[in-house]
């Protein structure tokens, strides 16, 4: 799913530019980020109420290359800086978690499934 | 080749940062997407520990023709149950750490999974030194 219909279907605000057009293959929804370390193995957007650099690092670990701030979360400029240069584009939506992770799935992004041997 | 990166645990904020830079070093050295992937979430997951679990430290990455190892040496509290510490699930982070998005109890067991060998030396008072090993 293109970046832009994250947006559209979500109607949500984008923080930050990078180069390229984005595209994502799954949707991932997580507060906990040892979580997103430990199962993301795909090109996921995540979503998450968690808001701070770590997310950002995170996500540049795994290789996750967009990131939605639910509930209306905010990044600060330096997060948005930090994300920026790691060519990570930034988005907000007002719905809370559980919706932003359901709109998106019933517009066709399938989640991540988890393998896992723990 | 050798790389080390000081680790500050009076920052959180730059935690990440070493295994954000030896990352880009293992992608300039062409190694295996895969291979990177492995280590760098291993390494990031050892750093937040010296971060958040004890004082900071320093972190030595060696890369050679075969394997690549990361050793990342606290001067910590030191880890009382090593077992326990390597289950998933237990832990003993801060409601700070927590804030962060830490504090699951997974990171010791997906450094496990994502290196192929571990090593923990840890003594309570000294500190804890591991290594995680990598095959190319
Ligand atoms: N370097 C260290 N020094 C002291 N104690 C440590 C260190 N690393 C890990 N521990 C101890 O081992 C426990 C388990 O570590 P682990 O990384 O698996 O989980 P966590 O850091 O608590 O949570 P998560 O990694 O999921 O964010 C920690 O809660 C802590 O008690
Ligand atoms: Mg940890």
């Amino acid at each position: 799913m293109k970046v832009s219909e994250i947006q559209a279907v979500l109607g949500a605000k984008i923080f930050n530019e990078v180069d390229e057009e984005l595209e994502v293959d799954y949707g991932y929804s997580c507060d906990l980020m040892s979580d997103v370390l430990a199962f993301v193995q795909n090109n996921d957007v995540l979503l998450t109420g968690t808001v701070n650099p770590q997310v950002v690092r995170t996500c540049q670990m795994v290789d996750i290359r967009v990131i939605v701030f639910v509930r209306a979360k905010e990044p600060s400029a330096e997060i948005i800086e930090q994300a920026t240069d790691a060519g990570i584009l930034l988005m907000g939506t007002h719905h809370s978690m559980y919706s932003a992770s359901a709109l998106l799935y019933e517009a066709g992004l399938p989640g991540e499934e988890i393998e896992n041997d723990f | 080749m050798i790389f080390k990166y000081q680790v500050d645990a009076a920052a959180p904020e730059l935690a990440g940062r070493a295994s954000t830079e030896f990352k880009s070093v293992l992608k300039q050295l062409g190694v295996n997407a895969k291979i990177i992937r492995k280590i760098s979430i291993a390494m990031y997951e050892g750093e937040i520990n010296m971060v958040i679990h004890a004082n900071g430290g320093e972190i030595t990455c060696t890369v050679d023709e075969k394997q690549i190892e990361v050793v990342m040496a606290d001067s910590g509290p030191g880890i009382p149950d090593l077992d326990l510490a390597m289950t998933a699930g237990w832990s003993t982070a801060s409601q700070e750490a927590r804030e962060l998005g830490f504090g699951a109890g997974m990171g010791m067991p997906n450094m496990k999974r994502f290196s192929d060998e571990m090593d923990v030396k840890t003594k309570v008072g000294v500190g804890t030194t591991l290594t995680l090993r990598f095959n190319l």
